[in-house]
């Protein structure tokens, strides 16, 4: 693997732990902090740290570092997380999931507000700002790893070889020859934990010139031993370059756990060294220091012992079985499910045109096919599946932040995140509904003084649910706030010219005038929902996604938009229609109704715009064979079907065609990579009979302008928009 | 002969760095997510020597090396820790545990060699 894979793979972990750490402080933040829940969060944040730290990511370990300090508190019972704290951890975390983005974008990241939160956190925890941050532990033991260069130093102990290039000690930085005389008397536990004398003996002659002596003089008659006793005392002399940390470095994993003394012999106490502890030759004042009678851990810095778990086994929700793969086999393995799907079509269509005697057994072996296959396409649609719950956590942030710059309380409440949606619809949902939780929040919300007099708990709630509704996803988002002031809608909505002052509209009407291009209701421009983009992209943004989203409201009980999706981008729920001999598909998501247009309907406006007069508007008709090119110019609209589409930008038309043959769900395929862009189509399709049909592309067709010259003429029709 | 690695660790970007790193320093990798996975691959890989983090779900680094120790056949194998903190308490604990000895992060090739060739021999 190389490192940049190890660094991909990293930062796809982040994402893992990053949700875990959001559903943790969920639960926490709900009241429910139990010890599973913190070491879980101490966990994500933990290996966010390792991984960092492995991957030089400073800025993410030093942070990390200081997060991991207070949940490492938290599990501790040192810390309670609640109120303030809980806020902090909050905010810690979302800036946690800002480093990683930032890290993985290699971007500089913002390290005002990364200091500004150490800083807070270091605070929880009582300690004062000006220590030093316990951070980076690494540098300290960097120093330490030693960068061996051979040296050809004799070695006089006779030890396994080490393979590759003999290491050896590298010149201390002090210079010159050092003589050492280590007493090293390992104890029951140096054997106990695993550790093997011989193998320091062979790191130390790595380093000099090694001579051992074994000291049986404690060995016990062999009935008296015991077996796992350590007896024998190693009596050690080392003429060597390096220093004396790094001789207690190879030492390290025994240090506590065996009677050890190193010291470092001048000249003249060379000759007959006896070594112990207590004949104690006198030395100089650095030699006293650095010999520490048997060696206790040394008093260190009170660090936090982060690796310490407060729980044992059984901690912590059970890991997914998952496996990674490029989404691109999936597709792969989507559209060729597709293609099954269409073929059983076709050939189940030539069964029935052979016209077999009953009981052919064909029929019913092509029954079984049609219900393998329409599985087989379902639960490969499911792989693109995933659940809402990374979205929605997403939103919980948005909220917090939405709230803090409004100074609105508001608490995100959501539902249903279990609910699979295709990836890509939710990676495209993220931004309309960040605009319209924004929007909730800005607009809906009224401030914790109002909602007081209003009888309302000053907190606000906004409330995000998702969940299967008849073959679709149906997302909801509400807010418990003021409403839609109706009034005030209708007002601007006059002032902008999007509607006749005297039309009379009838409360959903107005609720839906929201959505219309370039409406804003608020006077000012908020640094938060800002101006330009309104609802009106939103819409055109699920529309995209084969969406509808619609919106109710209720003055003083608050605003509910509801979006609904398909399960999958791959299939489309289309209305199958004929068009001058040709079979074309309308997508369902954009049709209101069909009718059939009665002569008084139907007039000319201008020299080449036809209209139907819908409920007091005017919608103009787009002749669909006409408009691509099937037949010569439109004529005679009188008793044809007419599909009335709304597009995304709410611009109605009238799609004149000859007959409606069947509504369905139809494989989608794309025309653009093989064909190119062609104006009015979507997409295609492969009928059961083995017939391509193009799928319609309701904004183009209707942005078609079809009324030639007639300048005035959209005007009545968007003057009508929100009438449907 | 190599020198066979069975490293625990519940971080798959940490798994896969182990996995590189030992695998150029010229060991023998396997791989476990967790404690219980670690005594499962025990059995079947016969190590030379673990490696095992210590925050891990299920069974944690602490349990793990207790239960490896418990085997009689396994009181004298090696065990290191990978710890983000050299702090004296917790090397004790990790003695205490019965740990060989421990590896600091971020490690690096040529820490780990040190380390592994400190407590073990083919």
């Amino acid at each position: 693997m190389s490192m940049n894979e190890l660094r991909e793979g990293f930062f796809q972990e982040c994402e893992d732990l990053l949700e875990a750490l959001s559903d943790g402080m969920a639960v926490i933040d709900a009241g429910n902090a139990d010890s599973d829940t913190l070491n879980a969060i101490f966990r994500a944040v933990h290996s966010i740290k390792g991984g960092a730290a492995a991957f030089g990511l400073e800025a993410l370990v030093e942070f990390s570092h200081a997060f991991e300090n207070v949940l490492d508190a938290a599990r501790a019972d040192r810390l309670t997380l609640q109120g303030e704290a809980l806020a902090l951890c909050f905010r810690a975390a979302d800036r946690l999931a800002d480093l990683v983005a930032d890290a993985r974008a290699d971007q500089p990241s913002d390290s005002a507000a990364s200091a500004t939160l150490i800083a807070g956190l270091d605070r929880l925890l009582g300690a004062p700002s000006d220590a030093p941050p316990a951070a980076p532990a690494p540098p300290a033991d960097e120093a330490v790893a030693p960068a061996f260069t051979p040296l050809s130093a004799p070695v006089s102990f006779d030890l396994p070889a080490k393979k590759g290039g003999a290491p050896a000690a590298a010149p201390d930085a002090a210079g010159g020859m050092s003589h050492y005389c280590i007493r090293f008397a390992p104890s029951r536990e140096t054997y106990a934990t695993g550790n093997e004398p011989a193998l320091l003996f062979r790191a130390l002659a790595a380093m000099g010139d090694l001579s051992v002596k074994a000291d049986l003089s404690r060995v016990p008659p062999l009935l008296e031993m015991a077996w796992d006793e350590g007896y024998i005392i190693w009596n050690l002399t080392l003429h060597t370059r390096a220093g004396e940390d790094r001789l207690r470095e190879v030492f390290d994993f025994v240090e506590g756990a065996c009677n050890l003394d190193i010291r470092r012999l001048d000249a003249a106490t060379l000759a007959g060294p006896q070594p112990g502890p207590a004949g104690a030759p006198g030395g100089t004042a650095a030699d006293a220091a650095a010999a520490p009678a048997p060696a206790t851990p040394s008093p260190a810095p009170d660090t936090v012992a982060t690796d310490e778990p407060a729980a044992r086994p059984g901690q912590g929700a059970p890991a997914r079985a998952t496996i990674r793969v490029d989404l691109e086999r999936v597709d792969r393995l989507i559209n060729l499910v597709g293609e099954l799907v269409i073929n059983q079509a076709m050939l189940s269509q030539s069964i029935d045109e052979a016209n077999l005697p009953s009981g052919n057994g064909v029929d019913s072996a092509m029954g079984q096919l049609r219900q393998l296959s329409s599985e087989l396409q379902e639960r490969v649609m499911a792989i693109r599946a995933q659940p809402v719950k990374p979205l929605f956590q997403r939103m919980s942030r948005i909220v917090r932040e939405a709230g803090h710059a409004s100074a609105k309380l508001a608490r995100l409440v959501t539902s249903g995140e279990a609910t699979e949606v295709d990836k890509t619809v939710i990676e495209r949902l993220a931004d309309p509904l960040t605009h319209m939780i924004r929007n909730a929040i800005d607009h809906g919300l009224e401030s914790p003084e109002a909602r007081k007099q209003a009888g309302k708990p000053p907190e606000g709630i906004i409330r995000l649910s998702a969940g299967h509704r008849s073959g679709r996803v149906v997302i909801e988002l509400s807010d418990d706030g003021a409403g839609i002031n109706r009034a005030r809608v209708h007002e601007t909505a006059v002032a902008r010219g999007l509607i006749a002052p005297e039309k009379d509209l009838s409360d959903e009407e107005i609720d839906n005038l929201l959505f219309m291009p370039g409406f804003s209701t608020s006077p000012e421009v908020s640094a938060l929902s800002g101006r330009g983009v309104g609802m009106d992209v939103v819409k055109s943004e699920i529309q995209r996604l084969g969406g509808r989203v619609t919106l109710a409201s209720m003055p003083g009980r608050g605003t509910t938009v509801t979006i609904s999706l398909p399960l999958t981008l791959a299939v489309l729920e289309g209305m199958v229609v004929e068009v001058a001999g040709e079979t074309l598909v309308v997508p369902t998501t954009a049709l209101r109704e069909t009718l059939k247009a009665a002569a008084a309907d139907v007039q000319r406006i201008g020299a080449h715009g036809w209209f139907i007069a819908i409920r007091g508007g005017f919608v103009p008709i787009v002749d669909l064979g006409a408009e691509l090119g099937f037949q010569p110019g439109p004529e005679g609209f009188v008793g044809r079907v007419l599909l009335l589409i709304e597009s995304g930008s709410g611009r109605r038309a009238a799609l004149a065609v000859d007959r409606v043959l069947d509504q369905r769900e139809v494989v989608i395929k794309g025309l653009e990579n093989n064909y190119g862009h062609v104006p009015g189509i979507a997409a295609a399709t492969i009928l059961g009979n083995g017939r391509i049909a193009l799928i319609i592309d309701p904004d183009e067709i209707s942005a078609a302008p079809a009324p030639g010259p007639g300048a005035a003429a959209p005007r009545p029709a968007l003057a009508t928009a929100a009438g449907a | 002969m190599k020198l066979r690695v069975l490293a625990v660790d519940d971080s798959r970007t940490m798994r896969g760095m182990l996995d590189a790193a030992l695998r150029d320093a010229g060991f023998e990798v396997r791989l476990a997510e967790d404690g219980i996975e670690g005594l499962e691959r025990l059995n079947e890989e016969m190590p030379d020597i673990i490696i095992t983090d210590i925050n891990m779900p299920r069974m944690d680094g602490f349990g793990f090396i207790e239960a490896v120790r418990a085997e009689r056949r396994y009181r004298g194998l090696p065990i290191l820790v990978l710890t983000t903190e050299s702090a004296p308490e917790l090397k004790a604990r990790a003695r205490n545990a019965g740990a060989t000895g421990w590896i600091v992060k971020p490690f690096d090739e040529g820490k780990l060699a040190v380390a592994i060739e400190r407590v073990a021999t083919v």
